[in-house]
């Protein structure tokens, strides 16, 4: 068991090495080949071992691989943990991963940088591994951290291009908030519990939570796992994009469209998801944590959702389409729905990597244009490309019998279900969520894949149907886009797949309220027909057939009608705005401050120099003692004598 | 107020220890000086036999002026020192002097005067009798208690008399001491001579050439 | 009677002079050399004072030593004072500023 964990975990980062170091001696074809063998392995042994739990043949595994080092009490370790939630992500990521790594032979074909790119998804690969097999916090972070550095390197992929430079800076910067807010939550854990093993700490959260320890944080006192669980939700706020530390995924889309479908997309932002899953046994505790992740994930999902709509650039649909996703996913771990949102995170990676590909596709047939403006009936070019993109946007949608319905229809009827503070507005947001969702996707398929052909002569000439390696990855995607959830939607959601994995307090258990009506999963998709965000959904699809294929025209004036709503929407709520604008002066304002006054003047000028200079000064005065003559410091002796009597003597001669 | 003659002996001495004293640090000559630092320790020791320390008191005489004194006064006549030149910025130096002396005596006069040692304080003891032998008790102590200071301070004085006679001492000192350098930078040739011996059955031809190589090594010993 | 502190501040007087003396002599080593000897015989009169009055010999052994040290001192002393006069042909206070680095 640990030479198959071992395995998959490190063919990755070998692949990375090899094809990193190498990349010059072994050429394009052995960089994608050792990478592509390497996870591909990594994969299969993930099915194989997904398999054997489901069946039962292995059991959970928690062991520690190696002692990195101790400190007092605290043990630093290496370990893993398979259960099933670790064995779900195992196949969620190698099999994306996968996928991208195929598709990425098309995609990068002849970039100067081909090999350094399968190097970094590769080491990608590698970080996801070991932040989602991790078996205690410090592994996590580190994940975490790593995860963060390759995102940023591959947003910054093509260095030259400003923007993308920018970008990834912006990525960095704002991924940095929320670690620094993981960071503390991690502290925390260590603090109130003593140990960074999951298992440690998940045993004692009750006993903790009973203990009703508070911390005081000048405004008011803070129970402690309220505390620490939003510290840790603030991190994955960062990771998985919720506002408003959101600002950074939509520019990640500089990156190249792969990693846009397998960082941005797939895996990565759902590592905030995964997270708050993990740590269920303590978010279960506190009803505050829980209420602000629901209200955070509720407010995302909407009205990122709100901004899809003007957007113009294919790749910026899909991302704020992705904002709003993991918005749903969020907002069901609030509603303690962590199996749905698993669930969701699972369907929502086969989708909407397959979305990403396939607009990678459409953007290579298009040589590198974006705009959605430019495009228009590519189905006629590109047909299997458009089969896919239907089949992800139907799933994205969430049309009954695809996998985006179960998940999403279970995200929502779960958030019905909950009575913390602040469900019922989650709820509403979700539910007209669905309306938009469908409004920005069709939206998008339609104006590219329908409607009057608007690019130029030049690029029409060469429009064609893209190359094997990338449509065979859109295929192969499109399957389990359709399919996966027709198996994994009862064991899953309703099922004891996650018992020991996830732990859910019994009154919050709204996935069990779901669970009544739930018969099989044939029924659950065609009870969907007469559900409110059926209805919704299809409203959306007609609305975006209405305003963008029959009547043009009706955008212009909608868009002319709700102008100030258009503005708001087109500069994304300000939040950019308000970033560039008030948070960076200020930052800036403060890092100048303290390097004029804390670095020049304090520790240059008072602790550096300062120290020299006092030295000198004192030397100057005792220079002046060393005169040389004898009876100098005779002299210094008998005053000195003199003094130490007088300092010594002085209460005797008080009396 | 009668004296008794315990303060007149008392009075006595310490007029003349201070007196002295006061000359020693005051006079032009340097003979002079190491003259009254012998007055000195001999009106010290007058006060000392007063104290019943009769081992010490003549110790006192016998060592110091005996000894430790004649030393002072033979370095000072054997050196040439300008007496003139003694008396130089005496003036200028004389109020620092009677300051810090006259703070010290401030200090002392407080800490050792009437209120912590005076005679309500601490009662006179009463004298030995006669068969009380001050220098048998000392030695009693010295060689059990403090015997091993004593011999320390045997070792220290033989230290002292070494350091002195090896700090003034003028003519070659000749010691036996390894070069290591010498040693270290030592070659086959400077020890070793391989020598060609004349074997009886030899010829001229051997010979003549054992000859040159015992002329090379020569020359070689020359270079060096 | 004569009370201890009456020993005591002789002593002290002789430890104010010898004070003075080292301060005002500026030209002769042997004068300091004299007074430093000056001031250890203070000190030791108050140590065979104290003996005396507290009926206590240690004072006594006390002094020995010290006077033996004295003795090495004043040897070594004298010693390096020749030693100075042969190489510099002076033992004028103010001309010895060598202790300076």
């Amino acid at each position: 068991m640990q030479t198959t964990l071992l395995t998959i975990v490190l063919l990755p980062l070998m692949g990375a090495l090899i094809a990193g170091l190498f990349g010059k001696q072994i050429g394009e074809r052995g960089a994608h080949g050792v990478t592509i063998i390497g996870v591909g392995v990594a994969c299969l042994l993930s099915f194989q071992l997904m398999w054997g739990m489901i069946e039962g043949d292995i059991p959970n595994v928690n062991l520690t691989i190696y002692q990195w080092g101790t400190m007092g009490g605290l043990s630093l370790e290496v370990g893993f943990l398979l259960d099933s939630l670790s064995a779900l992500m195992l196949c969620v990521v190698t099999f994306v991963s996968l996928m991208v790594h195929i598709y990425t032979i098309g995609y990068m074909k002849g970039d100067p940088g081909y090999q350094r790119f399968f190097s970094y998804i590769s080491l990608f690969t590698f970080a996801m591994l070991m932040l989602v097999l991790a078996n205690n916090f410090l592994q996590l972070f580190f994940g975490w951290e790593a995860v963060g550095l390759v995102s940023y390197l591959l947003i910054g992929f093509w260095f030259k291009k400003d923007s993308a430079v920018f970008a990834n800076l912006k990525a960095f910067l704002v991924n940095r908030v929320g670690d620094f807010g993981f960071l503390i939550g991690i502290a925390g854990v260590l603090y109130y519990f003593g140990s960074l093993d999951y298992q440690t700490v998940f045993a004692q959260a009750t006993v903790v939570a009973a203990e009703g320890a508070t911390l005081s944080l000048g405004f008011g006192e803070w129970s402690a796992i309220t505390f620490i669980c939003i510290c840790l939700f603030i991190g994955a706020m960062g990771k998985s994009a919720q506002v408003p530390l959101h600002v950074w995924l939509p520019d990640s889309m500089e990156g190249p469209t792969p990693i846009s479908a397998l960082i941005h997309a797939a895996t990565m932002v759902t590592a905030g998801v995964f997270m708050v899953s993990r740590m269920s046994p303590l978010f279960e505790l506190s009803t505050t944590a829980l209420s602000f992740v629901l209200i955070i994930g509720a407010i995302t999902a909407f009205f990122m959702g709100l901004l899809g709509i003007v957007q113009n650039d294919i790749k910026r649909v899909v991302a704020y389409s992705t904002l709003s996703q993991l918005g749903y996913m969020v907002a069901a771990l609030g509603a303690s729905a962590y199996a749905a949102s698993m669930f969701h995170l699972m369907t929502h990676a086969f989708f909407k990597a397959l979305l990403f590909l396939a607009a990678g596709s459409v953007i290579v047939g298009m040589h590198h244009v974006q705009d959605i403006r430019k495009m228009g009936n590519i189905r006629k070019y590109m047909p299997i490309t458009w089969i896919t993109a239907l089949i992800g946007t139907l799933a994205l949608v969430g049309m009954p019998f695809f996998s985006g319905f179960y998940s999403k229809d279970a995200i929502i009827e779960a958030v019905g279900h909950a009575s913390l503070v602040g469900s019922d507005f989650a709820y509403y947001c979700l539910l007209f969520g669905v309306f938009f969702t469908a409004l920005y996707s069709f939206r998008m398929f339609f104006l590219v894949f329908h409607t009057k052909e608007r690019m130029n002569a030049d690029t029409r000439q060469h429009l064609q149907e893209s190359p094997r390696v990338i449509w065979i990855p859109l295929v192969l995607l499109a399957i389990p886009s359709v399919m996966i959830a027709w198996w994994t939607a009862e064991p899953l959601l309703f099922g004891n797949f996650f018992n020991d994995a996830i732990r859910v307090q019994p009154e919050h258990n709204t996935l069990a309220m779901v669970s009544r009506q739930f018969v099989d999963v044939w029924s659950f998709a065609l009870h969907g027909f007469q559900t409110l965000p059926f209805w919704l959904m299809m409203a959306g699809l007609f609305t975006a057939l209405l305003v963008y294929v029959i009547k043009p025209s009706l955008s212009e004036s909608i868009a002319n009608q709700f102008a100030p709503l258009k503005r708001l929407l087109d500069n994304h709520y300000y939040f950019d705005a308000f970033n560039q604008k008030v948070i960076v002066p200020i930052t800036m304002m403060a890092g100048k401050g303290l390097s004029k006054f804390g670095d020049e003047k304090l520790i240059d000028g008072l602790a550096v120099n300062g120290s020299a200079k006092l030295v000198n000064a004192v030397g100057q005065i005792s220079r002046k003692f060393q005169s040389g003559y004898l009876y100098h410091y005779a002299l210094m002796m008998l005053i000195g004598l003199l003094a130490a009597s007088i300092w010594f003597f002085w209460p005797q001669l008080n009396v | 107020m009668e004296l008794t003659f315990q303060q007149l002996v008392f009075y006595g001495f310490s007029t003349l220890l201070l007196l002295s004293a006061l000359m020693v640090i005051l006079s032009r000559n340097s003979v002079k000086a190491v003259m009254f630092l012998v007055l000195c320790f001999v009106a010290t020791s007058g006060l000392w036999m007063l104290l019943q320390a009769e081992f010490l008191a003549v110790a006192l005489v016998l060592v110091y002026v005996g000894a430790v004194m004649v030393l002072f006064l033979f370095v000072v006549m054997m050196l040439d020192i300008d007496i003139a030149a003694r008396r130089h910025g005496f003036t200028k130096l004389l109020p620092l002097a009677l300051l810090v002396a006259i703070a010290f005596l401030f200090i002392l006069h407080w800490l050792v005067g009437d209120n912590h040692f005076g005679l309500e304080q601490m009662e006179a003891p009463s004298d030995h009798d006669a068969s009380y032998s001050n220098i048998r008790e000392l030695g009693k102590m010295l060689y059990t208690d403090y015997f091993y200071p004593f011999e320390l301070a045997a070792v220290i004085l033989l230290v002292a008399m070494v350091a002195a006679i090896s700090l003034t001492f003028r003519g070659k000192r000749s010691r036996k001491s390894q070069d290591i350098d010498k040693q270290v930078r030592v070659t086959k040739a400077d020890r070793l001579r391989v020598i060609k011996m004349e074997s009886s059955s030899s010829s001229q031809q051997t010979d003549s050439k054992s000859d040159e190589e015992s002329n090379e090594n020569k020359d070689k010993e020359q270079d060096k | 009677m004569i009370g201890l502190s009456d020993y005591l501040f002789v002593a002290a007087i002789l430890f104010a002079i010898s004070v003075a003396g080292i301060i005002i002599n500026r030209k002769n080593v042997i004068t300091l050399l004299m007074c430093i000897e000056l001031m250890l015989l203070s000190v030791n009169i108050n140590f065979i004072a104290f003996s005396r009055y507290l009926d206590d010999l240690q004072g006594q052994i006390f002094v020995f030593f010290i006077l033996t040290v004295a003795a090495a001192e004043a040897a070594i002393g004298l010693a390096i004072l020749v030693a100075l006069f042969r190489n510099r042909s002076t033992i004028d206070v103010e001309e010895l500023n060598q202790l300076k680095g």
